[in-house]
């Protein structure tokens, strides 16, 4: 046992707490469970809700941030709603348990926790991440607290406002080893080692390609608008650069979080209900267990419930795959007995859009009584349900974790540096009154005037911002 | 089995970030609400909701702006609880939000709302605002309780530490001994600052609120009039405790009103402004004599004097003039037609007691607030 206990107070009730979490662990060991190890820590509300605020205990500071903090801790204040843990993808694994959860409560939150752990080991959405993030973000903080000190509180804050509001265009991790890049030009092979360039030294140096009057920058549209502003800004200061990089590099961090919600809560939620099966609970646990179960798993008001939709496929492929069909057999050659090996095939290679393409069958869309529904007037009306079309447009709606498709198409826009911003519309309008807020941010960071090409009404449009005022045409 | 685990407990008492970053947001509105403070203080439901404490109010610039979808415009995922056929209706966008918490994360919701109380809202404006020229006159009425820090003792409370005496008796001490150091605090050396009650006595003062009342005087110039004379009210009765009030409303003829029915009658008729002005003379001579008090007329009106009035109304201003502190005018501008107004007549006249404004929308009233009650001269 190589398990000691923080702080210099090991009471009653921590002990117990150690006991079950011992018992659990071994369980979720037994079960196949593959996860990193593990730091609990016991935290007070107002502790734990900074942190879901924040998305990490490290991060730096901001106003949207506190903004966040005030709204969640107001609804836990009025009991609308309560978290009761917070998993961070790092090794070791780190597990904020709320203070004052009971030992019910607890053995859930660890039994859930332990399986999140395991997600993050092994999805690959997963792989290319940095584990060791806590730390990363506190250096990233108390970097961009020393700017505040150097250049003024005022000035950061007003370019991490400019910085943030573009924050979730960047290029995904990706989790497979070549890029679309590298793909492209073969000759820009991964480097093995900071040494790979000796060995070229003596091949010829590629002639200068002359560049044409009229060649395009970006050659290709590129989608990581944060990072292209980063290299290519004329306006930039070094720690504004900085700053940039540092947000991109956080977006990268969360990015796969934002898109496994499902995936990832039906595996914990999947995982807890059996982990606590098998636990030696007391009749009142049992009853405790069943009523936070039955909470978690809720269908409240509409919206849809990751816990509840990600587990109920994740039994539907293990009882499709233990016992298929006839046509199963017959068409895809399943033998059966398989149910556990493929859902721990799925939780490694599957995301959410994915998930649910391949997974969410036409049983379960009538099961779960999924629909899609619309504005029309002034009433919110069911237009779909379809199994097939409910399922489209569920995924439709987690493509780029739900955020409208943008590139930078052209960066020297009227041959003037301008910044030429294009929507890949696919049927849903921008908001334009927040799109014309949002253009006076990107404008601070590229120096220039900027444009974004969309569509509304069917008609393409594009929105200007030059400094001073909002245009269109 | 190996166990890979650890838990911990510790002091987070230290951790304040989320506080200290919802403190910065709560500036941020703070900001925000002084800076739209013209818009809010004209926002009708504090007007006509009297007796409400708490307003919302949408502030635009904390939205954390980027680009998104129209929410209103895509279709959207949800979830029934079993039999949701299509076609069904499952809320209406005539709440404003929709009815949806859906899928997004509070989409739907266009700007953000803050609560604040009237108080606040006081707070910011009246900060800064204050009766201009008050001057001493010979019968101060008002008197005001007040303290005074303004006594050294060697006992009191510990928050009222004078630290910069005490330093000074350490060194004292120890230099009475022939040490130039500065060598701990003893019990002795403590000195604190204590203060004395006292009674601050404030020159009085009235202030004349006239209101045009005519026919020419539509829903929106009397809203502006009153949305002004309401402020003023709070205001001289949150910083100013025994202020007199006196309310003029006229036509072609004037006369005294109680607050309420200043407030809420409508009249009609024809103006004549000169009517206040002599009334107000009348009312200053028989009971508010200038060398006891501080006097300050203001009038809103639309401007639209009959014009064979002009000249009895100049006569009377400037005969008001040297018996008041301030005297302000405040004319509602149509913006659909322009006259010859009594602001035409009033520029004839050069006197640094005499303020006019003329107000073009709801966001002067603000600017009417502050030009009357701050000490800078126009």
């Amino acid at each position: 046992m190589d398990y000691k206990l923080g702080g210099a107070i090991m009471d009653k009730q921590l002990e117990v707490l150690s006991k079950s979490i011992e018992a659990i662990h071994d369980q979720a060991k037994r079960f196949g469970l593959d996860f990193f190890p593990m730091r609990f820590e016991i935290c007070p509300a107002d502790v734990l809700y900074a942190f879901g605020a924040y998305g990490m205990p490290t991060r730096f500071s901001h106003w949207t941030f506190g903004k966040n903090f005030y709204k969640m801790k107001l609804q836990y204040d009025y009991n609308l709603s309560r978290i009761y843990e917070l998993v961070i993808n790092s090794n070791p694994c780190y597990a904020f348990l709320l203070e004052g959860n009971d030992l019910i409560e607890n053995k859930l939150v660890i039994a859930h926790v332990f399986a999140h752990s395991d997600f993050f080991k092994n999805n690959i959405y997963f792989s290319s991440t940095s584990r060791q993030m806590v730390e990363t973000m506190s250096i990233y903080a108390s970097k961009i607290r020393e700017y505040e000190f150097k250049y003024g509180h005022r000035e950061v804050e007003i370019f991490l406002d400019a910085a943030l509001s573009i924050q979730e265009h960047i290029e995904p991790p990706s989790p497979f080893k070549t890029t679309n890049e590298e793909l492209e030009n073969p000759d820009s092979h991964h480097k093995e080692t900071p040494y790979d360039d000796l060995w070229a030294i003596d091949s010829k140096p590629k002639e200068e390609v002359e560049l044409e009057p009229n060649r395009k920058f970006p050659p290709k549209p590129t989608k990581d608008i944060l990072g292209f502003i980063m290299e290519n800004s004329s306006q930039l200061e070094d720690w504004q650069r900085d700053i940039l990089a540092m947000v991109r590099d956080e977006m990268r961090y969360f990015w796969p979080q934002m898109e496994t919600k499902i995936i990832n809560e039906g595996w914990a939620a999947y995982w807890h209900t059996r982990i606590m099966r098998e636990l030696d609970l007391n009749e009142d646990e049992t009853i405790k267990f069943s009523q936070l179960h039955a909470n978690i798993l809720n269908t409240g008001g509409r919206q849809i419930n990751p816990y509840l939709l990600g587990s109920k496929i994740f039994e539907d492929i293990e009882r499709r795959w233990n016992n298929p069909s006839t046509e199963e057999k017959e068409r895809y050659g399943r033998i059966g007995g398989k149910g556990r090996e493929k859902i721990f095939e799925v939780r490694a290679c599957e995301k959410d859009s994915s998930f649910l393409r391949n997974y969410l069958t036409q049983e379960l869309v009538e099961e779960l009584d999924l629909y899609l529904y619309q504005k029309v007037g002034t009433n919110w009306v069911v237009v779909e349900k379809d199994w097939e079309k409910v399922r489209e447009g569920l995924v439709n709606r987690l493509i780029n974790c739900g955020f409208p498709y943008i590139v930078v198409e052209d960066a020297d826009y009227h041959r003037r540096g301008e910044l030429y911003l294009k929507h890949r519309y696919e049927g849903v309008e921008l908001d334009v009154p927040y799109l014309e807020k949002t253009l006076p941010h990107v404008y601070l960071l590229w120096g220039r005037p900027v444009h974004i090409e969309t569509v509304i009404d069917g008609e393409p449009v594009v929105f200007s911002y030059d400094g001073r005022k909002n245009t269109k045409h | 089995m190996n166990c890979e685990f650890n838990i911990f407990r510790e002091d987070w008492s230290l951790h304040r970030k989320g506080h200290l970053d919802q403190q910065r947001h709560q500036e941020k509105v703070r900001e925000a609400i002084k800076k739209n403070l013209s818009d809010i203080i004209a926002e009708e439901s504090i007007i006509l909701g009297r007796g409400r404490k708490i307003v919302r109010v949408p502030i635009r610039s904390l939205e954390e702006y980027h680009f998104r979808f129209n929410y209103n415009k895509g279709k959207h995922c949800g979830q029934g609880s079993g039999g949701t056929s299509k076609g069904s209706v499952i809320g209406d966008s005539a709440n404003g939000k929709g009815g949806i918490s859906g899928a997004g994360d509070q989409e739907g919701i266009d700007y953000f709302e803050v609560e604040v109380t009237i108080d606040e809202i006081e707070q910011m404006l009246f900060e800064d605002l204050e009766l201009p020229n008050l001057q001493d006159k010979d019968k101060p009425q008002i008197a005001i309780p007040s303290y005074d820090f303004r006594d050294i003792r060697r006992q009191g409370l510990m928050g009222n530490l004078d630290k910069k005496r005490t330093l000074l008796e350490s060194i004292r001490r120890n230099a009475m001994k022939g040490r130039r150091v500065i060598d701990g605090i003893k019990p002795e050396d403590l000195r604190f600052k204590t203060w004395e009650d006292k009674i601050h006595y404030q020159s009085s003062a009235v202030v004349i609120a006239i209101m045009d009342t005519s026919g020419s005087m539509g829903t929106y110039e009397k809203y502006i009039a009153r949305t002004f004379f309401f402020w003023m009210v709070r205001f001289l009765r949150t910083k100013y405790k025994q202020v007199d009030i006196v309310f003029i409303a006229h036509h072609t003829k004037a006369k005294e009103v109680t607050e309420e029915e200043f407030f809420s009658k409508g009249e009609s008729g024809g103006t004549r402004c000169s009517s206040a002005y002599l009334l107000a003379l009348d009312i200053i001579n028989k009971r508010y004599p200038p060398s006891d008090y501080n006097i300050y007329p203001f009038h809103f009106t639309d401007g639209d004097n009959l014009p064979s009035d002009n000249e009895t109304c100049l006569a009377a201003i400037k005969k008001l003039l040297p018996q008041v502190n301030v005297l302000g005018y405040g004319e509602i501008v149509n913006p659909y037609y322009r006259t010859s107004t009594l602001m035409d007549v009033l520029k004839r006249i050069n006197d640094k007691c005499l303020k006019t404004i003329a107000v073009k929308d709801k966001a002067g009233v603000y600017q009417a607030l502050r030009k009357f009650f701050t000490n800078s001269t126009s």
